[in-house]
């Protein structure tokens, strides 16, 4: 047996630039034909793009009127407020990252970054604004501290992040009667404030409708589950649209007299009753993923059918579903447009405001539209790279 | 068996009535319909209650009514003379309208765009996702408002028209295509088509049952659908003259002549639903194919299948067992989404509902014939949905 002692079995060298190339542009002849179709496709819309952005767009309306797009027409005096609830949401995700870390720490990060940058922006700003803006990443990083002391408990975050919700509610309506926090009206609210807003409160107000009926269509009793598929199948089998308008026009007439809502309050409700028939179908999914041997086990050890549901079925089943939920959220975000159908000023009608706000810009469609355009994509596309990194962290896939 | 009774005597004495399960739920079932009844004869009450007092009508009598507001554009004849009733239908084959040509451009798209992102040439790849990854993430309405205002409404006069190749115009006035136009000859072709159909059913039913009799593979299907090519090519020649004729929009003095037109509404519609929807069937069709594994495809070719014969057997009907759901969920919401409509103008059945509503102000009967028409257009579609779903579903032991 003669071994030669010069043989060296080595891993295969990573492929060049030129051997890379080859592989994954130029392998077969069609493939160089559709390399150079691309190349030749992505050279005239970039040149096209690149040259309208830069040269020809008139960018006017987009830098003239930040406000606006921001918080509409919130009277400028009281825009503390908005801050104040910016400070406590850049507090709380300092806390988060400290307790929950993870995704959470991207998330954290990416806002000092956002805030940063805002009060860094070369634009003539009020110094006031731009102080505000700088105090946002001092706050993250003081809630990161903090997360060592006692209240550094996962807990009191949570409760924390709920107690924040209630309390931005509280701080942008104001109370009757309170000098210094007086009522401001929602007609006055818009631009990515109430886009956010309704996204958020149809989510939260979601949440416990939906459990409830998933838990009822789940449920043995065929009177109570026939109402829940009812409601959930007729919700689900009709345009949000259609929802909207009869949460505007119809719901009113199906209150007594006296009851009045205002215009805001009721595509809040439109939205909560449409997301709820969503939610439900995804905690659905959920209760079904979790095996019946829980269940068994649970009522074997004594529990009964209440406890059985809220300790052990519940909890699992809504830990399985927060990347869906995450979804849900993106989805409702992107439905807030819809509010503008119904006359709410959320950040597209905003858009449709600025544009005939000055005789000049009226044409200036594609430059305003895109803008927001851009504005939903950096939302949506850091939410979904997020849910992706919760989907992981949570290990739902694997299962 | 008086053990027995002794037992049943047991039993029956130690669950207290309101522990007993079956009285429970029963109790629970009365509270929970007394509740939900309650709560619609509450607002059903008050609904009346505010047509009362409001003067608001709740009769469907307004449908045989004179409608007196024009339709921008209709698949059949309308004029303000006709009811509202005759409206509303003109509402829902212009809903129609949509949602077809919608779904299957849509589905056009999205198999390319699929196609392409799994495509082993990486720039071809990256185009796609980007494609995906851009359009997914901006809301639909946002990209209705760009098509319409920022992009069909600042279309160039009649004059000036854009032209594209095969002689399509667009301008302020519209998209201008050429339109078909049936000759003398049209009827004999049509002869040839029908009878191309019907014979290429024969074929693929006794071919088939010819291959299960005797073993023998007689390429039911292959023949057929080349049968059903070819009749309607061979009758074109037959017949003589061309059967159809084109008729080609002719720029005239303030507007074209011949052609058919879209209207910029519809356009603008059109190229949101579709470049939108597509970007989502892209995601369910790769998802479909990436879900068969590739072993599935080794193991066809090792017991010797060829390469047409393991994509029609063994790749493509697992891959559409894992497309079809999601793929018509898909098309339900181009259909639920062609109601955006009403903010580009574009006629369809929600746009005429509100018009109903401003002209003869009875707006809860004219919602529930909005919601009756998509409720049913839904759950036929999951009926259906289900029985497929059904009949596909993996055995498992």
């Amino acid at each position: 047996m003669s071994t030669n002692s010069t043989t060296v079995i080595r891993p295969p060298s990573p492929p060049g630039p030129v051997r890379w190339l080859k592989k994954n542009l130029f392998s077969t002849w069609y493939d160089t034909v559709l390399t150079i179709l691309a190349i030749v496709f992505l050279y005239f819309v970039l040149k096209g793009v690149l040259s309208w952005v830069l040269f020809t767009a008139n960018w006017a309306p987009v830098i003239n009127s930040p406000k606006l797009f921001a918080v509409g027409q919130y009277p400028p005096e009281q825009l503390w407020r908005v801050g104040t609830i910016l400070f406590m949401v850049s507090f709380l995700f300092g806390l988060s990252w400290r307790v929950w870390g993870g995704t959470v720490r991207t998330f954290a990060l990416a806002l000092v970054v956002a805030f940063s940058i805002m009060a860094l922006l070369p634009i003539s700003m009020d110094l006031k604004l731009r102080i505000g803006f700088l105090a946002n990443p001092i706050l993250t990083f003081i809630g990161y501290q903090a997360g060592r002391t006692p209240i550094g408990k996962s807990r009191w975050v949570a409760m924390g992040w709920l107690l924040s919700f209630v309390l931005t509610i509280l701080l942008l309506s104001g109370i009757e009667g309170i000098n210094w926090l007086p009522k401001v009206e929602t007609g006055l609210w818009g631009g990515l404030l109430l886009t956010f807003l309704l996204a958020l409160v149809g989510i939260v107000a979601s949440f416990p409708i939906g459990v409830l009926l998933a838990l009822g269509r789940q449920s043995k009793l065929p009177v109570l589950k026939g109402f829940c598929v009812l409601f959930i199948e007729i919700v689900r089998g009709v345009p949000l649209v259609t929802i909207l308008f009869m949460a505007s026009i119809i719901l009113p007439l199906f209150l007594p007299e006296g009851i009045r809502i205002d215009r805001v309050l009721r595509a809040m409700v439109g939205m909560t009753l449409f997301a709820a028939a969503y939610m439900a179908e995804n905690i659905r999914g959920g209760l079904q993923a979790i095996p019946v041997g829980q269940i068994e086990a649970a009522k074997a050890v004594g529990l009964n059918n209440f406890q059985a549901m809220g300790l052990i079925v519940l909890p699992q089943a809504l830990r399985l579903v927060i990347p869906t939920i995450v979804g849900q959220f993106i989805a409702l975000f992107m439905d807030t447009t819809l509010a503008a159908i119904v006359g709410l000023l959320e950040l597209l009608a905003i858009g449709r405001a600025v544009l005939e706000s000055n005789v000049e810009w009226k044409l200036l469609n594609m430059e305003v539209y895109l803008f927001i355009a851009v504005i939903f994509w950096v939302f949506n596309y850091a939410m979904s790279y997020a849910s992706r990194r919760l989907e992981v962290a949570l290990g739902v896939g694997e299962r | 068996m008086k053990q027995d009774s002794h037992i049943q005597v047991i039993t029956r004495s130690s669950i207290p009535l309101w522990r007993d399960e079956r009285v429970i739920q029963g109790i629970a079932q009365v509270i929970s319909a007394v509740l939900v009844i309650g709560f619609m004869i509450f607002f059903v009450s008050n609904v009346f209650q505010a047509a009362n007092d409001r003067g608001l009508s709740l009769s469907y009598d307004f449908v045989k009514e004179s409608a007196g507001f024009p339709l921008a554009e209709s698949v059949i004849p309308y004029d303000e003379s006709q009811s509202f009733g005759y409206a509303f239908l003109i509402g829902i084959l212009n809903t129609i309208k949509a949602a077809v040509v919608g779904i299957l451009l849509a589905t056009a798209l999205g198999t390319v765009a699929a196609l392409a992102r799994l495509s082993s040439n990486w720039l071809v790849s990256k185009i796609a996702s980007v494609y995906i990854e851009i359009v997914r993430n901006i809301p639909l309405l946002v990209q209705l408002f760009i098509w319409y205002f920022a992009v069909f409404q600042n279309l160039p006069i009649v004059k000036e028209s854009i032209q594209w190749p095969g002689h399509i115009y667009l301008s302020q006035r519209g998209v201008y295509l050429p339109a078909p136009v049936p000759t003398q000859t049209f009827g004999g072709w049509i002869a040839f088509v029908v009878g191309g159909i019907v014979l290429s059913i024969i074929l693929r039913v006794a071919l088939g049952r010819y291959q299960l009799k005797t073993g023998r593979a007689t390429y039911p299907v292959a023949t057929a659908l080349a049968v059903l090519l070819i009749a309607p090519v061979l009758g074109w020649f037959l017949v003589g003259a061309s059967p159809l004729a084109a008729d080609i929009p002719v720029i005239g003095k303030f507007n074209f002549d011949g052609g058919t037109r879209l209207t910029i509404e519809y356009a603008a519609l059109l190229a949101g639903l579709v470049i939108y929807t597509g970007a989502f069937i892209a995601e369910v069709v790769r998802a479909g194919i990436m879900a068969v594994d590739r072993g599935q495809f080794e193991a066809a070719r090792a017991v010797g299948l060829s390469g047409m014969q393991v994509l029609r057997l063994i790749v493509f009907p697992q891959a559409m067992r894992v497309i079809i759901p999601p793929l018509i969920s898909q098309y339900l919401n181009l259909t639920k989404n062609s109601s955006l409509a009403i903010a580009v103008g574009y006629p369809d059945m929600f746009f005429v509902g509100r018009t109903i509503i401003n002209q003869a102000g009875s707006a809860v009967p004219v919602f529930s014939m909005v919601m009756a028409v998509y409720l049913s257009i839904s759950l036929t579609t999951s009926v259906l949905m289900n029985i497929y779903n059904r009949r596909i579903q993996l055995v498992e032991r």
